[in-house]
């Protein structure tokens, strides 16, 4: 019997405002503890939360990118539950009244097809802090400065039917919100987190019933997660068990998942307007001059980039999807006119280092112009191929200029043709048997016999010889020995 | 000078008959040596006012004099004071200091007012007699053996008791207005969204709304001048212009139209309170006024939609009272949920308990389209009762409460008796509407209010009326027994 496996997706997207979403705190990553969460954000008796507009307005653009209806009124909703680093006590999320109602993307298929996702809707809410449980003696410590990060929670119809679906969903609104400027993508800060809703069933079926995976921060570890979760269903399912609706936990460390909490043990939020905030009403004007503003989105990207570099859509998709790394790529090819060699380092030996250290392209060691900097001396012929690798490993370090690096490891590339006849000379004389050899030789048998003479010359001038004019100046050199 | 009014007060630091200092020290000694008899502040902030005293007294002198400037007053200590126990009259906030004020505890402090103290409230504004205070009931100053009414007792108390000459208060569903009455003062509960909530501490958001407290309706005038106004830090605050409430106190009052809803007069009121409302009524009558007959039709669904609302919110806004980040945390918790139980039931009331636990009732799964959705509909149905009956008439009229002054222990068995005591102010919070309470006659020797409803931000018209009848009357000149000491 054939199984299918249905997965909705919720994402909890952090927006990139400069200030909370209810307080003027600092949103920034990575401060010291506590360090960014004000008298709102402690839930000081008395204050009072008011909404930053700028999280309204992106999470409007989100909505208008995905083709959704803006809610002309939403509202915000308190969700009650206690917990430490929720100060309140109340989660103010939206819940009757979402900003943005349904929406759809679509996303390419591993055989080239094209698939349309619909999305349910978004809603606007604040992030919780963090509770810390290490280093605290037994105890445990809050840091609230992630409290009131304004979030904007995606959630989709259950419209995938596996992990690469879903995966392709995830990414796809990754390049969504980088491209829009509203997140910042960053995967390692939490700035995207996906929930996964999975249920399986036999063809034809009705829907089965379905866990939820909470808090996946990676596109690896929800590809994971999700196979493992389809995996233990239909094992389930197959010796004669049932699945029971629950929340689920996967740790992405050990490739496990257990049960959090069974649909008996969910909370009861107690949901109600809050009072706080008054509804936001939203009209046609203020929809119609963010959807002027709306920048270049991905799909439109791709085609542009196919166009106008002359990529191919495996590599407009690798270079063009996420924001980011579009906006690396443009810049270092603007700076270094060679779009073909951009492409070739941005989606080659630059994101094979992002990847081996797990880093964003935001984090780069090596910036755009210092990329472009190097890619003109390949260009220019002072440094081969090879050796600009070698001069970017040096970059990655931390270096920098690539210029300084080639002067201060002697690594230019010998291009003075007067130089490498000297070296060339130099090697003929001291290779009387290798040249009666190779003047002897069967003429089909010479080309491979030059070898030995360019490996020398190679050697003398300790590789920094240009390759080519080493070849053609010693063709030329043996040619007038015959 | 405890007898005077604050406009008199500040006419005599302008003519320097006596110096902010002098008037200062003298409230601060009626507090101390008569405070012990009525109970009415939780503070006194006795060098802060004298230092804003002398402060006063320099400015007064150079002529750099802001409105109230040198004029001594209280602040109900629901309002947060940077650096100043703002204990909400809570267990649960006895050591809370707050590193920030209220933005009219600004207001003030901008207008040159000082600040002889904090005064008693029923727990988190949870009462209506001032008996869930921890810091024990405050004591009615006609009648020591009554209650004050509440929740803002202590600052009706210290005004009838000439313990201070103004005080700030809050008004969730009669606050401001019954022990106004309870204690012969005049308490003013402004639109809602006219004077922000920013550091009031929370007990239901849709309804609270901070007010002045005061001998006059002039005082009221005064002191609501320098609380009203935009406030970017509160979303539900009115971008809306302020007028100067005293400048048209005095207009003539012939020609208006007042609405006497028969809900108000029905058989739960006492037969004598009935008898000094209507007088009142007569009198504005006399000045030219057009008694007109309306009904509310929904009034009688104000008590039970506002015990449903009220807690409900409640439930959510006192969470933050965990144990975790301030205020009162239980001995040794062995758990993080054993510090969330044993705080909160050590640090609330019973009254707060029974509060959060009705809300968190009424918001459950199953229970919210009964009890909450129901409650927010006869809230509309209460709303445009009031806008149909504002078609016809230019204000409304009819008493604060049932009853005079109840004696301590009373209604304590029956939260739903005294929860009656709210019947009639509770639909003007339900409603949005500004309201206020004035001193218009005796039952027993207790003290009666008249309650004024006014439209939507039109607070100036009600203290205009108000003012016309003081001028007329002089209940809000009488003063409790034993008080001219």
């Amino acid at each position: 019997m054939t199984w299918e496996t249905v997965i909705g997706l919720e994402v909890h997207t952090q927006l990139a405002t400069h200030t909370k979403i209810f307080s003027g705190a600092s949103t920034e990553f990575g401060a010291e503890p506590n360090t960014q969460a004000c008298a709102i954000d402690l839930a000081m008796p008395g204050t009072l939360p008011v909404l930053n507009e700028e999280a309204l307005r992106m999470a409007v653009m989100f909505g208008l990118a995905v083709d959704a209806d803006i809610g002309k009124i939403s509202a915000f909703e308190r969700k009650n539950y206690f917990y430490p680093d929720l100060p309140k006590g109340y989660q103010t999320t939206q819940l009757e009244k979402p900003i943005v109602l349904g929406g759809h993307l679509d996303i390419e298929l591993a055989d080239g097809t094209t698939k349309t996702i619909r999305i349910h809707h978004a809603h606007l809410e604040e992030d919780a802090g963090k509770s810390l449980h290490e280093d605290f003696h037994g105890m445990s410590g809050i840091d609230l400065n992630r409290a009131g990060t304004p979030l904007i929670e995606i959630v989709s119809e259950p419209d995938m039917s596996n992990s690469d679906e879903a995966v392709a969903f995830a990414k796809k609104l990754h390049a969504i919100v980088t491209s829009l400027e509203i997140c910042d993508g960053i995967m390692a800060h939490g700035s995207m987190r996906f929930d996964v809703n999975v249920s399986v069933r036999h063809k034809g079926d009705e829907l089965g019933i379905r866990t939820e995976t909470k808090n996946l921060n990676s596109f690896r570890f929800m590809e994971k997660a999700i196979k493992k979760e389809v995996e233990r269903q239909i094992d389930l399912i197959e010796d004669g068990g049932t699945v029971l609706q629950e929340t689920r936990l996967y740790d992405g460390d050990t490739d496990t998942a257990r049960s959090m909490r069974s649909k008996e043990e969910a909370n009861d939020y107690r949901y109600f307007p809050c009072p706080d905030l008054l509804p936001i009403e939203i009209d046609q004007a203020y929809i119609d001059a963010v959807k002027a503003s709306l920048p270049e989105l991905p799909d439109a990207r791709h085609q542009r980039f196919m166009e106008q570099y002359q990529l191919s859509s495996y590599d407009a998709g690798v270079l063009g999807d996420d924001a980011a790394t579009a906006h690396y790529f443009e810049t270092t090819t603007e700076q270094c006119g060679d779009a073909k060699l951009a492409a070739n380092w941005v989606s080659g030996e630059l994101a094979a280092k992002l990847n081996s250290e797990d880093m964003a392209i935001q984090q780069s060691p090596v910036s755009a112009e210092q990329l472009a900097a190097l890619i003109k001396r390949i260009s220019d012929k002072t440094v081969s191929n090879k050796m600009a690798r070698e001069v970017f490993e040096v970059m990655w370090q931390g270096e920098g200029d690539p210029d300084s690096i080639i002067e201060a490891r002697g690594l230019k590339q010998v291009s003075d043709s007067g130089a490498i006849e000297a070296m060339v000379d130099e090697v003929i004389e001291n290779s009387s048997k290798q040249i009666d050899n190779y003047l002897n030789a069967d003429e089909a048998k010479r080309p491979k016999m030059l070898g030995y003479f360019v490996g020398q010359i190679m050697k003398a001038s300790k590789g920094q010889a240009n390759p080519q004019q080493v070849n053609e100046i010693l063709l030329n050199k043996l040619n007038a020995l015959l | 000078m405890h007898n005077k009014t604050l406009a008199e007060l500040k006419i005599g630091l302008a003519k320097r008959e006596f110096s902010s200092v002098e008037l200062t020290r003298h409230f601060l000694d009626r507090i101390k040596s008569l405070d012990e008899n009525y109970n009415s502040f939780i503070s006194v902030t006795e060098d802060s006012a004298l230092a804003s005293a002398r402060q006063a007294d320099t400015n007064l002198s150079t002529g750099e004099a802001s409105a109230l400037c040198g004029l001594p007053i209280a602040h109900k200590d629901i309002f947060c004071t940077n650096g100043v126990r703002t204990s909400c009259g809570s267990r649960m906030l006895d050591n809370f200091v707050p590193p920030y004020n209220a933005r009219i505890v600004d207001n003030f402090a901008a207008a040159g007012a000082v600040v002889l103290g904090k005064t008693n409230m029923d727990e988190f504004a949870m009462g209506s007699s001032n008996e869930t205070s921890y810091y024990g009931p405050v004591k009615n100053p006609w009648h020591t053996d009554c209650v004050p009414g509440g929740s803002s007792g202590g600052s009706a108390a210290v005004i009838a008791a000439r313990l201070a000459p103004a005080a700030t208060a809050t008004d969730t569903g009669g606050s401001i207005r019954q022990p106004a009455a309870l204690c012969g003062i005049t308490g003013l509960k402004p639109t809602y969204g006219r004077v922000s909530r920013w550091g009031m501490i929370a007990f239901a958001s849709s309804l609270d709304q901070g007010g002045p407290m005061a001998h006059s309706a002039e005082d009221a005038a005064m002191l609501l001048n320098i609380m009203a106004g935009f406030d970017a830090r509160d979303s539900t605050s009115a971008e809306r212009k302020v007028p100067d409430y005293t400048a048209t106190l005095n207009q003539d009052i012939a020609g208006l139209t007042v609405g006497i809803p028969s809900e108000y007069f029905d058989e739960g009121l006492n037969p004598a309170t009935e008898q000094a409302v209507r007088e009142a009524l007569a009198e504005l009558e006399k000045q030219g006024a057009t008694l007109k007959d309306i009904s509310l039709p929904h009034s009688h669904l104000s008590v039970p939609a506002y015990y449903v609302i009220a807690p409900a919110e409640a439930s959510a806004n006192l969470s933050r009272f965990d144990g975790a980040r301030y205020g009162y945390r239980c001995k040794d918790p062995v758990d993080l949920h054993d510090m969330y139980m044993r705080s909160r039931a050590e640090g609330f009331g019973d009254e707060v308990k029974r509060r959060i636990l009705v809300g968190a009732y009424c918001l459950s799964a199953g229970y919210y389209d009964a009890y909450y959705n129901k409650a927010m509909q006869v809230r509309r149905l209460i709303k445009n009762d009031f806008e149909s009956a504002f078609n016809e008439v230019d204000i409304i009229a009819g008493p604060t409460c049932p009853n005079p002054a109840f004696e301590f222990g009373a209604k304590g068995d029956n939260p739903v008796a005294m929860y009656l005591e709210d019947i009639y102010t509770i639909a003007a919070n339900l409603a949005g509407l500004p309201a206020m309470s004035l001193p218009c006659g005796f039952v027993d020797e207790k003290p009666v209010g008249l309650q004024l409803i006014g439209q939507y931000f039109e607070e100036a018209r009600m203290l205009n009326i108000a003012h016309r009848y003081q001028l007329a009357t002089d209940w809000h000149q009488q003063s409790p027994a034993g008080i001219q000491l």
